[in-house]
């Protein structure tokens, strides 16, 4: 009886992790606000809905299993939600109109694709005296 | 009300109305990075309908087909990114 709650329980938060991702996909002005939402909520959701699938089981395999693939998840997760961000800033995908500072402002040259770790205006100041 | 009743009656209705609000980001999405996230969120929710589907019907082997969702999820999210880097080269 109080597994089926504790499942019930998990299981209802982790549905309601998911769907206020869904809520964020829709309402977020932003591509790169729309990462961060996937990234946090859906990870947290999804692995709340496998614990509560572990737990109903009571066998210590499937246990294994779940904590496999939620510790995967957790590793692809930000790997991903780097690699769409990165993209998404060479490609040219502007930033919320609101959105108070942009790190990689003229550190990035497009015609050539090289990122530097200084602006370039600095750089060529610079030179002269290396 | 069992566990079973309310997983059907509540969690699996909540799963799907989430799924339809993705898919309208899918549809909507002004560029082609909007829709890469939309499709990773979908596949990750996909993850959720087949652990409630497990508890319900009281099938753990169903987590091995979450397991491939997941990894194939990951491999399409990188080859996906990868090719838009290439197109704008």
């Amino acid at each position: 009886m109080i597994t089926e709650i504790i499942v019930g329980i998990l299981a209802f938060s982790g549905s309601l992790f998911v769907l206020f991702a869904a809520v964020g996909m829709i309402r977020m002005p932003d591509t790169y606000l729309r990462i961060s939402v996937t990234t946090k909520a859906a990870t947290l959701g999804i692995g709340l809905l496998l614990m509560a699938a572990a737990i109903h089981s009571y066998d210590i395999a499937i246990t294994a299993k779940v904590l496999v693939i939620i510790l995967f998840i957790l590793l692809t997760a930000p790997v991903s939600a780097h690699l769409i961000g990165r993209t998404s800033y060479f490609s040219g995908v502007k930033l919320w109109k609101d959105s108070v500072m942009d790190d990689l402002e003229g550190k990035y040259n497009s015609s050539t694709d090289i990122l530097s770790s200084e602006k370039e205006e600095e750089k060529i100041e610079n030179k002269p005296e290396d | 009300m069992t566990l079973l009743d309310f997983i059907y009656y509540s969690v699996l209705p909540i799963l799907s109305i989430s799924v339809i609000l993705i898919f309208i980001r899918f549809l909507k999405g002004p560029n082609m990075v909007d829709r890469i996230i939309a499709l990773d969120l979908i596949v990750t929710t996909g993850i959720g309908f087949i652990s409630a589907y497990s508890i319900l019907y009281n099938q753990p082997a169903f987590l091995d087909v979450a397991m491939i969702l997941a990894l194939i999820a990951f491999l399409g999210t990188v080859a996906f990114t990868y090719y838009i880097q290439q197109k704008n080269k």
